[in-house]
């Protein structure tokens, strides 16, 4: 059953930081990074390891946008939407990436492969528009640079 | 001799291909049997020039940039390898002796003197470069001595609110705890700012210094550093150079051999832009939900875990290691009025010489976006400038004349924030981007307080009405009063500050919510 799977991993990983209630987000963020998401199944797990009601940990998953409820595509595209990516036509080229995966920022295109998120900012304010794909950064997107990223994700 | 080569690991660099360069150029080495050196620095924050390629010859750095791997072949064809400048000037891409580039000599870089310049991860680069001096200074001072240098050098707060650091420092030297906290403030999240980034990837040892100074300070034994989450290159840089520290016996029981402990834990945001705000990223280093707090009790009386804290953003703390080490008159002497010192200044968006520039309060907005920026990238007129992030005014052409000032902006409605300014071109809307304001502001809210929480949805709504041409001087009217609501009755600058730019935006560009874009019928 998927759903022990993922109750003993998220038992071990609280484990890991000591069942400590102030390390819930490192711990939410170490569940989403083993499971890709933060099934609802773990909220009580974690709430009966770390001392918390089950509404402190919904509270906590639900609050911050780092967190997924459902699992995502094979490869995540989050494109910033800020305003130093904006001044230099980023919103341009979410609309081209939603074109061509038919779907809106922050859904998963219909064969799986790519979720596209919205980040606000990555910090590479000078290098704009900026796009993270899982994990790596690419700086001065271009419709072009963002074709060769969909294509090496294989949408 | 080995020649030496250096390639920012700095993440705007390495979003622009600089892993791809060091990779070709080893591999160019190797091919021509040479043996050479690649140092992975910070970055210089000449960012139009990312990926920027140094070599030393004769201990003069020498560029190229921005460098494509493709430029590896031929960079080496004009005898990259020998190191000789001569040969080099050839190149396309040659920029000469990178200290004597106009927009990094004409900076007073302080805080970032060594960022761009050493392996951020090499203690005795960072010993060499005079790391390190300003906490020997500070073991010899003691407590109120540290604060009292701190405060005398007009320190403020650089993550926007400008508050005096040394008053911070004093009121939780004062105040009685036997555990007390040093808590950084690496929530970088205003969009055109990433001054602390680069600092945290390109001279983590800085932070890590200031840190422990400010724990001497005020008796603090324990330190965290709240990094967001976009950040991975910054976090993995700074929990290496942590382990490096406490290996080194600069963290710990012992600080450098001394009697005092102190030491660092990393914590990762989640990607709440509210947990920038002090009180707020107070409950989520606690594991909770990033809501703002109610003050009083100021963090400095109850803080972290209820306990005395001292909370400070990156470029604060980061100043605090050249106080010590050079003096607080030194420091002191530069800026202007009330603000002192230098601010790390990060030129973002639109704008043909993007990047950071440290220099000394008192530059105009002007010579700063014009001069130092060299306009706009697209190479169309300047329309606005925001100053301070999503939560700073849009400033016209106007508004040049201002002086880099915490006052001067606060005269003309605006903020200087964390030093971001965000540069667009005669092609933005200001009326789209006074709805992007209330927006972010939705998105983001914490949902504490009403005006923030419902007031920016309201706002959306409204400024859409704007925009379709519906009543368009009554629901004007009714933005800038549900603006003077927000300002007036938020608990934090998140609903408190989205005013700046939804006001700044309807004063100086009218005419932008005078046209009707969506329903041209609705006009008449």
């Amino acid at each position: 059953m998927p759903d022990t799977t993922a109750d003993e991993t998220a038992r071990a990983i609280a484990a890991e930081h000591g069942n400590r209630p102030d390390e819930l987000i490192e711990i939410l963020h170490d569940v989403q990074s083993a499971l890709g998401y933060v099934p609802e199944a773990v909220v009580p797990v974690l709430a009966q390891a770390l001392n918390l009601s089950r509404a402190e940990v919904h509270g906590v998953v639900t609050f911050y946008h780092d967190f997924r409820a459902k699992p995502a595509g094979r490869h995540v595209l989050k494109l910033c939407r800020a305003e130093a990516c904006q001044s230099m036509g980023g919103e341009a080229i979410v609309e081209l990436a939603e074109h061509r995966l038919g779907v809106s920022c922050g859904e998963t295109s219909a064969d799986g492969r790519v979720t596209l998120e919205p980040i606000y900012c990555l910090g590479l304010c000078a290098t704009a528009p900026s796009a993270m794909i899982d994990g790596r950064v690419v700086g001065r997107m271009t419709a072009e640079r963002l074709d060769a990223l969909l294509k090496e994700a294989g949408a | 001799m080995t020649v030496r080569f250096f390639i920012p690991r700095d993440a705007a660099a390495i979003a622009v291909g600089a892993d791809q360069v060091a990779t070709a150029l080893a591999k160019a080495a190797q091919v021509a049997g040479r043996a050479i050196e690649i140092v992975r620095t910070g970055s210089r924050g000449m960012m139009w020039l990312e990926p920027l390629l140094e070599v030393e010859s004769q201990g003069v750095r020498h560029g190229f940039g921005p460098v494509d791997a493709d430029d590896v072949p031929g960079l080496v064809a004009a005898g990259l390898l020998d190191g000789d400048p001569a040969t080099m000037g050839l190149h396309a891409r040659t920029l000469g002796p990178v200290e004597q580039i106009g927009f990094f000599a004409r900076q007073t870089r302080l805080t970032f003197a060594r960022c761009g310049i050493i392996d951020p991860l090499s203690l005795d680069d960072y010993r060499a470069h005079g790391g390190y001096v300003g906490l020997e200074q500070a073991l010899g001072l003691g407590g109120a001595g540290i604060v009292d240098v701190v405060a005398k050098s007009g320190l403020r707060g650089r993550g926007g609110a400008g508050f005096p650091t040394g008053i911070k420092w004093k009121t939780v030297h004062d105040t009685p705890g036997e555990q007390k906290y040093i808590v950084c403030n690496a929530d970088e999240g205003d969009s055109a700012t990433f001054a602390d980034r680069m600092i945290m990837e390109g001279d983590p040892f800085l932070l890590i210094e200031g840190m422990t100074i400010a724990g001497l300070a005020v008796g603090a034994t324990k330190g965290y550093i709240y990094v967001r989450s976009e950040y991975p290159h910054a976090i993995a840089t700074l929990k290496e150079a942590i382990g490096i520290a406490r290996k080194a016996g600069l963290l710990g029981a012992s600080v450098a051999a001394s009697k005092q402990a102190f030491d660092l834990d990393v914590r990762t945001g989640a990607g709440a832009y509210v947990c920038g705000e002090e009180t707020a990223l107070l409950d989520s280093i606690e594991g909770k939900r990033g809501i703002v707090r109610a003050k009083p009790p100021l963090p400095a009386h109850k803080g972290l875990f209820g306990r005395p804290t001292v909370i400070n953003n990156v470029l604060s703390l980061a100043a605090v290691p050249f106080i010590l080490s050079e003096g607080a008159k030194v420091y002191a002497d530069l800026g202007m009025g009330r603000s002192r010192g230098t601010m790390p200044i990060q030129l973002a968006g639109n704008v043909k010489h993007g990047g950071l520039f440290e220099t000394a309060f008192g530059m105009t907005l002007g010579e700063l976006v014009d001069d130092v920026g060299g306009g706009t990238f697209s190479g169309r007129p300047v329309k606005a400038v925001q100053v301070g992030g999503p939560l700073g005014a849009y400033f016209p052409r106007a508004l040049f004349d201002t002086p880099f000032d915490y006052e001067a902006f606060t005269a003309k409605n605006g903020l200087i924030g964390h030093g971001g300014i965000t540069v667009f071109d005669d092609t933005a809307d200001m009326a789209k981007q006074a709805r992007f304001a209330f927006e972010f502001c939705a998105i983001e809210s914490c949902g504490k307080c009403t005006p923030c929480r419902i007031g920016s949805t309201r706002g959306v709504e409204t400024i859409d009405k704007i925009m379709a041409g519906d009543s368009a001087d009554d629901h004007l009217a009714l933005v800038t009063d549900l603006c003077n609501t927000m300002k007036f009755g938020s608990l934090c600058a998140l609903g408190g500050f989205t005013p700046y730019p939804v006001m700044s935006a309807l004063t100086h560009f009218p005419d932008d919510f005078r046209r009707v874009r969506r329903f041209p019928q609705a006009a008449e």
